[in-house]
C-alpha cells in the first residue's frame, strides 16, 4: 500500500513499506549509491513522520523482500512468537518508540518481548530515534552467554583479542597474545583472522590457540575465523573449535554470496556442539555483520542497508551464538562515508541487536579511504559502551597489520573500564588477578620479565 | 617525560610481528611518543589516498622503460566522487572510450593498466618497478600488449572495459590498493581473462601486497606469468585458477627470463 504525508503544499507519496523505511533512514552514501536514499532533507522527515504512524503488526504483512523468494523472509515469518510480540500488537512505530523510553519497559519486559521483534520492526523505530534514544534503550536489553565464561552481565565489557599476522607467523601470533593477555583483554574470545586459507595452516592455529588456553587455564574461547564450511571440515578431522564463525547478511541472496545458507548454519552449529568444548554454556556461533554487505553483492532487493543489517540478525538469532560483532566502519566510505555515519550506524546496529535478543559487539572501526580517525572512534566507543555493548575488538595499538584498517586498540579497552567502571566477564577477572596481571581492582599491573605468561613464547616459537 | 610511563618488558618480541606491541602506557592511555607514531602514520595512509595522481611522472617513468603509452579517465571526475562512486570508477569517461576505440590498439594478448586506484603513491613507487620486472617475461613469451594504459580515478573493474575495446584476450590491472597504517605503499595485480564488462571478482586472480617490505617485484612477476599462462591454455581466470606457481620456485627463488640470464 502507498503511505503519504502533506507539508503545506506538498503531497509526500511513498509508494510502499520498502521505499518508506528506505526514505526515512538517516542520510548515508551506502543508501545514496543504491539509489534509495530520500532526495532532500524534508522527504527524509515526511517518511519518518508516515513511519511513525505504521501499525507494527503491517510488517507482519507486508514483506519488504518476498516469503517465497527469500529463506530469510521465511525464517523471519515463521519463527516470530505472536505470544511475545501480543503486548505490544496495538502499537504503531511511533508508540513503540515512546514505550521502549518509558519506565514500562524494564528489562524483564523487554527480554520478554524480544522473539516477537522483527528485524524490520527494531529497524523502522531505530529509525526515527535520536541517538541518546538508542542508546538509553539499549543499555536496558542486556543479554548473557556463556561457553567458558559469562560474557554480557551488566555493567561488564568484554573484548576480542585479534593478534592478527600478516602471514600468520605463529610467533607472531603469540606475541600478540601475550600482549592482549598483559593488558587484561581476550575475554570475549581470542579470535584470529587468518591470512591463508589452507586446511594445515588453519589446523596449526587453531592447535596454538588451544594450546595456550589449555596451558595456562585461561576461561575464554578461541576462534579462527575461516568460512563455515571450512570449519565443519576442521572438526572432522579432529582438530580443536570452540566456535565457528561466519559472516552473514540480511538476504538469502547476499548469504548465497557468502557461500552460506541457513541450512550450513545449522551444520556449522550442531558440528562445533558435538564437541562439547564449552564448560558453563553452550553458545557456540561467532557471526559477523555489517551494513552494506547486501547492496555490496548486489543483493538488497531496494531495501536500505541498515533494515538488511537488522535482517542479518534475524539470521543469527536461532543459532543462539556467543558473539555477534557489527563491522561498522571495514566496508569504506561508499556505504557510510564518514565519522557522522559511522557512529550513527553504530548505535542503530547495537539497538537493534540487543532489542532482538543478540549480544551484540561492534568493530568500532574505520579505513584509511573513510572521513574518519581516532578521535571519531573514542567517540563511538564511549557511546556504544555507554549503551552496555557486549565487547569491542582488542588489537595491538588499534592497527590490524594483517586486514589494514584501524579499530580499538588493547589501551582503548582500559580506557573504557577506567572512564565507565566496567568489569570484564567474571571468570576471566578472577583469572587475570590470580595471574597477576591485574589487582583486586582490576586495573593492569606492572609487570617484569619474570612473569609466567612469558614461558609460552619460546615453547610456541619453536 | 618518560617518568609517567610504565615501559613492556616484552618489547623484545616486536621482532616476531610488525603489530604494535609492547608500546608501553602512561596510565591507561597511551604514551605520547607512541600517539604521535600512529597520527604519523595515518597522516601517511590518508595521503596516499588523497595525493594527485602524478600521471606525468608515471608515463615517463613508464616510457623510459621502452613501452609506449596512452592515458584514459573513468567516469569520476574527482577524487570525493570517486571515493562515494565505486561505480564511477568501474567505468571509462565518454571522451576516453572513444580516444581508445579510435586508435584502435587491438588485438593484443594481453592489455596492461596502470590504475591509481586507492593508493596514488603505491602507483607512483611500485608501477615503474613493477613493470620493468615484468617486461622480459612479456618478451621471452612473444605477448603482443599495445601500449601501457595509465588510468585515473580508476578501480579494478575499468580494465574490463580497456580489455573490452582493445580485444585482448586479458587485462592485467596494477592498482593502488585501500593504504593500511603500516602499508600506505602496496599494489595489487588483478588478471581478467576475456575482459569485458559485467565481469565479477570471483573471475580474476589477485595478487596482492606488492611492495618492497611485501611480495617483492620479481616474485610478483613470476607469480603473475605463471598465471597468465595456465589462463591462456586454459581459457579462465579466477576461483578456478589456483596459483600453484610456488612448485616451480627453487630454494624459494622463482627462474630467471631468458632474457635477463642473457
Amino acid at each position: 500500500m502507498t503511505y503519504r504525508h502533506d507539508v503545506r503544499t506538498r503531497r509526500w507519496v511513498f509508494a510502499d513499506l520498502k521505499e518508506l523505511m528506505a526514505k526515512a533512514t538517516p542520510p548515508r552514501s551506502g543508501d545514496m549509491l543504491a539509489g534509495v536514499a530520500a532526495g532532500s532533507a524534508e522527504e527524509n522527515v515526511a517518511a519518518k513522520i508516515c513511519l511513525a504512524e505504521v501499525p507494527l503488526k503491517r510488517f507482519l504483512t507486508e514483506a519488504l523482500i518476498p516469503y517465497e523468494t527469500d529463506e530469510v523472509t521465511r525464517l523471519i515469518i515463521d519463527t516470530h512468537d505472536p505470544v511475545a510480540f501480543a503486548p505490544i500488537s496495538h502499537m504503531t512505530v511511533g508508540d513503540f518508540r515512546n514505550f521502549l523510553l518509558s519506565d514500562a519497559a524494564t528489562p524483564a519486559t523487554l527480554a520478554m518481548l524480544a522473539p516477537g521483534i522483527t528485524p524490520e520492526m527494531a529497524a523502522a523505530v531505530s529509525k526515527l530515534m535520536r541517538n541518546q534514544d538508542l542508546i538509553l534503550i539499549a543499555k536496558k536489553c542486556p543479554v548473557v552467554t556463556k561457553f567458558r565464561n559469562t560474557i554480557g552481565l551488566p555493567g561488564t565489557l568484554a573484548v576480542r583479542l585479534q593478534p592478527n599476522h600478516p602471514t600468520d607467523d605463529p610467533a607472531g601470533v603469540a606475541a600478540s597474545i601475550l600482549d592482549g593477555l598483559l593488558y587484561g583483554c581476550g575475554d570475549a574470545v581470542i579470535g584470529l583472522n587468518p591470512a591463508s586459507d589452507s586446511l594445515p595452516v588453519l589446523s596449526d592455529l587453531l592447535k596454538l590457540l588451544d594450546g595456550i588456553i589449555d596451558r595456562f587455564e585461561i576461561p575464554t574461547q578461541a576462534c579462527v575465523l575461516t568460512h563455515v564450511t571450512t570449519s565443519i571440515e576442521l572438526i572432522d578431522r579432529g582438530v580443536p573449535i570452540d566456535l565457528v564463525f561466519q559472516s552473514v547478511a540480511g538476504t538469502e541472496a547476499a548469504n548465497a554470496s557468502f557461500g552460506v545458507n541457513l541450512a550450513v548454519l545449522k551444520e556449522g552449529m550442531e558440528a562445533a556442539r558435538s564437541l562439547k568444548r564449552g564448560t558453563i554454556g553452550n553458545n557456540v556461533m561467532y557471526f559477523e555483520t555489517g551494513q552494506g554487505s547486501a547492496l555490496s553483492a548486489n543483493a538488497h532487493h531496494g531495501v536500505d542497508q541498515q533494515t538488511c543489517e537488522a535482517r542479518a540478525y534475524a539470521v543469527c538469532r536461532p543459532f543462539e551464538p556467543l558473539l555477534v560483532n557489527t563491522v561498522v566502519g571495514f566496508i569504506g566510505p561508499e556505504y557510510l562515508y564518514d565519522g557522522k555515519q559511522i557512529i550513527r550506524a553504530g548505535l542503530e546496529d547495537h539497538f537493534c541487536g540487543k532489542l532482538m535478543g543478540l549480544p551484540l559487539g561492534c568493530d568500532v572501526c574505520y579505513t584509511n579511504h573513510a572521513e574518519a580517525d581516532q578521535d571519531d572512534m573514542d567517540t563511538l566507543l564511549t557511546l556504544l559502551a555507554a549503551a552496555g555493548l557486549t565487547y569491542v575488538m582488542g588489537i595491538p595499538g588499534a592497527d590490524d597489520v594483517m586486514l589494514n584498517y584501524q579499530s580499538t586498540s588493547f589501551h582503548d579497552s582500559l580506557y573504557i573500564r577506567d572512564l565507565l567502571g566496567l568489569k570484564r566477564a567474571p571468570e576471566f577477572e578472577v583469572w587475570l588477578q590470580r595471574m597477576n596481571i591485574t589487582g583486586a581492582d582490576g586495573r593492569v599491573l606492572n609487570h617484569d620479565a619474570s612473569h609466567a605468561l612469558l614461558g609460552m613464547m619460546p615453547n610456541l616459537a619453536a | 617525560m618518560t617518568k609517567h610511563v610504565v615501559t613492556d618488558f616484552w618489547a623484545g618480541l616486536s621482532r616476531s610481528t610488525p603489530a604494535r606491541i609492547a608500546l608501553g602506557r602512561a596510565g591507561s592511555g597511551l604514551p605520547t611518543q607512541q600517539v604521535l607514531a600512529f597520527s604519523m602514520a595515518h597522516a601517511q595512509a590518508r595521503d596516499a589516498v588523497h595525493t594527485v595522481f602524478d600521471s606525468d611522472g608515471v608515463e615517463a617513468a613508464i616510457r623510459e622503460l621502452g613501452f609506449d603509452t596512452h592515458r584514459v579517465r573513468s567516469a569520476a571526475p574527482d577524487r570525493m566522487t570517486y571515493l562515494r562512486r565505486p561505480d564511477y570508477g568501474r567505468r571509462l569517461s565518454d571522451d576516453s572510450r572513444s580516444d581508445l576505440e579510435a586508435a584502435g590498439f587491438g588485438p593484443v594478448d594481453l592489455a596492461l593498466v596502470v590504475a591509481d586506484g586507492l593508493s596514488s603513491t603505491a602507483i607512483h613507487t611500485q608501477a615503474p618497478l613493477m613493470l620493468a620486472a615484468l617486461k622480459p617475461w612479456i618478451i621471452e613469451a612473444g605477448w603482443t600488449t599495445g601500449p601501457v594504459i595509465i588510468a585515473q580515478q580508476a578501480r579494478v573493474a575499468l580494465g574490463d572495459e580497456v580489455g573490452e575495446v582493445m580485444k585482448a584476450r586479458a587485462v592485467l590491472v596494477l592498482v593502488g590498493e585501500r593504504p593500511g597504517l603500516s602499508s600506505p605503499d602496496s599494489m595489487g595485480l588483478y588478471l581478467t581473462y576475456a575482459p569485458r564488462v559485467g565481469r565479477n571478482d570471483g573471475e580474476r586472480n589477485c595478487i596482492s601486497n606488492v611492495r618492497q617490505e611485501g611480495l617483492a617485484h620479481h616474485l610478483a612477476a613470476f607469480k603473475l606469468v605463471w598465471l597468465l599462462r595456465e589462463a591462456l591454455t586454459r581459457g579462465l581466470t579466477g576461483v578456478q585458477l589456483k596459483d600453484e606457481s610456488d612448485i616451480l620456485l627453487v630454494d624459494g627463488m622463482p627462474p630467471v627470463p631468458r632474457l635477463v640470464k642473457g
